[in-house]
């Protein structure tokens, strides 16, 4: 009997250490696409770059976890979230309704417009509404009479947009019937076809055609339109994770207040998008 | 497991199957007389044809298609200028034609050796008793030989066209909307994997079941040998007795 309870105590000992231990070591994995730069991208040696990498490190050493960043195909991140392959998305995702059936968000941490990109020479690029904003859930009528004026130039024009994307709803709405909308798996990939002329223009994030606008093979593009926020464009991008997880959401809302607050997050969409940024809240 | 969402997806992913069917018989059609014009430079026995049919089975068959597809449509969208001055742009513009194309030359290279196959399988001694009756060229082709290897061949092309009903769904990474880009779209819809891939691949079960079953029909109407012999027999029996 001694010799048992000795034993039990020992097991019950080392089964201790061993949660310590791993309490002491939580990791965190999040999972972004590594294809959206700038703010997620495989860069030159194939390492994660990026906003959002930038950031995941900040925020975790703010919540004193390890992270490991994976790369997740966009069109499988929610599933994966669900199927537990990770535990935290950050992978420029918006914050939508649609979305928060599913998954729990903590933030926003950012928040960008739409915008349109085409060639500068194109009939495309004389767009009315260049420089004006919009906020879709605020300011509906005035940003619906924006995208109602831009409408008759587009009429059987091809648009490219990122399948899964609260583009991919906003085209779906509002410009179905108008023009023909091509789906593309990347952003990298409706580039791609758009500088080959297979599509006339592309409607992206502002962000994304910004990292675009950097490379020397769309240095004739031009960004256009009205820059359109809210309502299905969603309340800004956030973490995305699964639905019940409250303690892992409080640590990144306070991890993502605290970056805001000091001026991380101006500092880092600053150094990757030359714009700020920062959610206001 | 939600049935009704199930019915949703189905009703949805069905308007994908007229795509499908469309990528994988056009490219079927003109895949098979690549096929045969590959399998005949083969059998030619003079290199300059033999040579080059070997080095496109080669490559065909020994890179992955979706490779092929990325390569004809993005790579080739680079050489946008060259291919306008050749005029080809217009073909190379739609997403369509690329898909067809990449699988049209996929499954030639496939269909060549399955059509190769049945021509060397032709039993020498039928080649020879035509021969005898006095039949010779085309003639001995079209009576004796390609009957004969298209009954051979059949089975193993019958495969091929089901392997390329499930490929055409490799278009969907080319904006081509036919079942498996439906199922993508629909699922970042609504984040249901499980149910959307489900309906998705029962369609694709159903589609090449029929298809098996269309294979079967034209072997049973090709091989007479193979039937059982007519019913005419024990009244003929009964007639000796």
């Amino acid at each position: 009997m001694k010799f048992l309870k000795t034993a039990s105590l020992a097991i019950l000992g080392t089964a201790l250490a061993m949660g310590a231990a791993s309490a002491q070591e939580k990791t965190i994995k999040i999972a972004t696409e590594g294809a959206y730069a700038p703010w997620n991208f495989t860069g030159a040696g194939g390492k994660l770059e990026g906003f959002e990498i930038d950031l995941a490190n900040d925020l975790c050493a703010r919540m004193k976890v390890k992270c490991e960043i994976v790369a997740q195909d966009w069109d499988g991140i929610i599933p994966g979230l669900t199927a537990k392959k990770y535990d935290a998305i950050m992978a420029g995702m918006s914050i939508t309704e649609e979305r928060q059936k599913t998954i729990d968000f903590a933030g926003p941490y950012a928040n960008s417009p739409n915008g349109f990109l085409v060639e500068k020479n194109s009939p495309l690029a004389k767009i009315p509404g260049t420089g004006e904003a919009y906020n879709l859930g605020t300011q509906q009528a005035a940003a619906e009479k924006a995208i109602e004026a831009y409408k008759p130039l587009l009429k059987g024009k091809t648009v490219g947009v990122q399948g899964s994307t609260i583009h991919a709803n906003f085209a779906d709405k509002y410009l179905k019937g108008t023009a023909e909308i091509r789906e593309y798996k990347t952003t990298e990939a409706h580039d791609l076809d758009l500088a080959a002329g297979r599509i006339d223009i592309v409607l992206a994030d502002a962000t994304a055609i910004i990292g675009t606008l950097d490379k020397p093979e769309f240095k004739d593009y031009v960004m256009v339109g009205p820059s359109i926020t809210g309502g299905l464009l969603g309340a800004g991008v956030g973490v995305g994770m699964r639905k019940g997880e409250t303690e892992l959401k409080k640590g990144f809302e306070d991890a993502i207040q605290a970056a805001k607050a000091d001026g991380t997050i101006k500092k880092l969409t600053e150094k990757w998008f030359k714009i700020d940024l920062t959610p206001r809240s | 497991m939600d049935f009704a969402f199930m019915q949703e997806a189905f009703l949805r992913l069905i308007s994908g199957v007229p795509l499908t069917l469309n990528l994988a018989f056009t490219s079927i059609a003109f895949g098979a007389i690549f096929a045969m014009l590959l399998a005949l430079m083969r059998m030619s026995n003079l290199k300059v044809f033999d040579w080059p049919a070997q080095a496109y089975v080669f490559v065909f068959r020994g890179t992955p298609l979706l490779v092929q597809i990325f390569l004809i449509y993005y790579g080739l969208g680079q050489f946008r200028p060259t291919l306008d001055a050749l005029g080809l742009w217009g073909f190379f513009r739609e997403p369509y034609w690329c898909a067809v194309l990449a699988l049209t030359m996929n499954t030639a290279a496939y269909g060549s050796e399955i059509i190769r196959g049945g021509l060397q399988s032709v039993p020498h001694h039928q080649v020879e008793a035509a021969r005898a009756c006095g039949m010779s060229g085309f003639l001995l082709f079209r009576r004796i030989t390609f009957p004969i290897a298209v009954r051979q061949a059949l089975p193993a092309y019958g495969s091929e066209v089901i392997l390329m009903v499930k490929a055409t769904s490799l278009a969907s990474v080319i904006t081509m909307m036919e079942v498996t880009g439906l199922a993508a779209k629909m699922i970042s819809q609504t984040f249901r994997a499980i149910e959307v891939f489900i309906v998705a691949g029962a369609i694709y079960l159903v589609l090449n079941f029929l298809i098996t079953r269309i294979i079967m029909a034209i072997e049973w109407w090709l091989s007479p040998h193979l039937r059982r012999p007519p019913a005419i027999e024990p009244r003929l029996e009964a007639a000796h007795v």
